[in-house]
C-alpha cells in the first residue's frame, strides 16, 4: 500500500496515474530502430469547417484541411484523419483538451491520451519495416515527410506519421500496442536483408 | 490487390483499407409503418444482385472512415468509378459504349 502510495505521489502532477503499455521497450536491428515513445497528451477531434478557423487559433496549430497531410508546431501535430476528423498529439506537455474547451464555435474534442501509445521506427530501412504489415505505398513521392494517415498495420488499425524522410510514428491503440510493437520488431529483423 | 479511389482522400488506396456495406441509392420509405408487409420486404431483403455493373456502397473504415458510393463490375471485379455520398447516380459511365 505505502508503495502505491508514493508511485501517486510521484505522478501528483498527472490527474491520474499513468501506466504506459510497453514503457521503454526498444529493438535495434542493422538499418533500424524501434521503440515505445514516452507518453503523449492526445486528442480526437471532430468540427466543421467554419469551426476550424477558431480551433487552429485555439490550439496553435493550423489543422490541415488537405487529405493526408500533417502540420506542426510548437512540440504540438495536427494529423489530418478524415474530411472533418483530426488527430491532435502534444509532445510538450500541454493540453490540447483545455485549449478546445475555451473555443464556443461548434466541434467534438475527446480525449484518447491513454487509448493510444506511440511507436517511433526510425533508420534507413524504416520504410520498408512498416511496408511489411502496411499496403499503402510509403515511397517519399506519395508519402512525403509530414504526410500522416489512418490505416492498417497487420490485423491491427494505425495513424501513421513520417516525421522524417527515414522516421516514421506509428500509433494504435494500447491493447494492441504488443501485437504492433512484436510485428515491427520481426519485420525489422529482416527488413536489412 | 485492388486499389480502390476515395473520393474522399482524393487518391487510390489499397483494398484493406476498406469495407464493402451493400447496394447503394436504397431509399428508406419516409413512412415506414404504413408500408405493406410485400413493400417493406422488397426494401428490406431484395436486392438487384446484377451479373455486370452494380452501384455499391463502400466503407474506407481504416482511413478517413468515410461511406461513399463505387460503381463496380461484378464479373471482371474492376471498379469503374467511386462518388461521394449523397451524390446522385452517375448519368454516363467513363468508358461506357453509350
Amino acid at each position: 500500500m505505502a508503495k502505491a502510495a508514493a508511485k501517486t505521489k510521484a505522478a501528483a502532477s498527472a490527474s491520474v496515474e499513468r501506466r504506459p503499455a510497453l514503457a521503454g521497450r526498444t529493438l535495434s536491428a542493422p538499418g533500424v530502430k524501434v521503440e515505445m515513445l514516452p507518453p503523449a497528451e492526445r486528442i480526437s477531434l471532430r468540427a466543421p469547417q467554419a469551426s476550424i478557423a477558431a480551433l487552429s487559433k485555439a490550439l496553435g496549430v493550423t489543422l490541415p484541411v488537405k487529405p493526408k497531410t500533417s502540420a506542426m508546431n510548437d512540440g504540438r501535430t495536427a494529423l489530418w484523419l478524415g474530411p472533418d476528423e483530426w488527430m491532435i498529439i502534444d509532445e510538450a506537455g500541454n493540453d490540447p483538451l483545455a485549449d478546445c474547451a475555451k473555443v464556443t464555435a461548434l466541434h467534438s474534442a475527446v480525449g484518447i491520451s491513454h487509448r493510444n501509445v506511440g511507436i517511433s521506427v526510425a533508420g534507413p530501412a524504416a520504410a520498408v519495416t512498416v511496408n511489411s504489415g502496411c499496403p499503402q505505398d510509403l515511397s517519399l513521392e506519395a508519402f512525403p515527410a509530414g504526410a500522416a494517415s489512418r490505416t492498417i498495420l497487420g490485423k491491427s488499425e494505425i495513424v501513421l506519421l513520417r516525421t522524417a524522410a527515414d522516421a516514421f510514428r506509428v500509433e494504435c491503440w494500447r491493447s494492441f500496442s504488443d501485437y504492433v510493437f512484436t510485428l515491427l520488431s520481426e519485420a525489422a529483423s529482416d527488413a536489412a536483408n | 490487390m485492388l486499389l480502390i479511389r476515395c473520393p474522399y482522400c482524393e487518391e487510390e488506396r489499397p483494398e484493406l483499407e476498406f469495407r464493402n456495406a451493400g447496394e447503394a441509392h436504397i431509399a428508406r420509405p419516409t413512412n415506414i409503418a404504413a408500408e405493406s408487409d410485400d413493400d417493406f420486404e422488397k426494401f428490406f431483403f431484395i436486392r438487384a444482385n446484377p451479373k455486370g455493373v452494380i452501384y455499391e456502397r463502400w466503407r474506407h473504415i481504416h482511413g478517413c472512415a468515410r461511406f461513399f458510393n463505387a460503381v463496380r463490375d461484378t464479373v471482371t471485379d474492376k471498379f469503374v468509378m467511386t462518388y461521394k455520398a449523397g451524390e446522385p447516380k452517375p448519368a454516363k459511365l467513363p468508358g461506357a459504349a453509350k
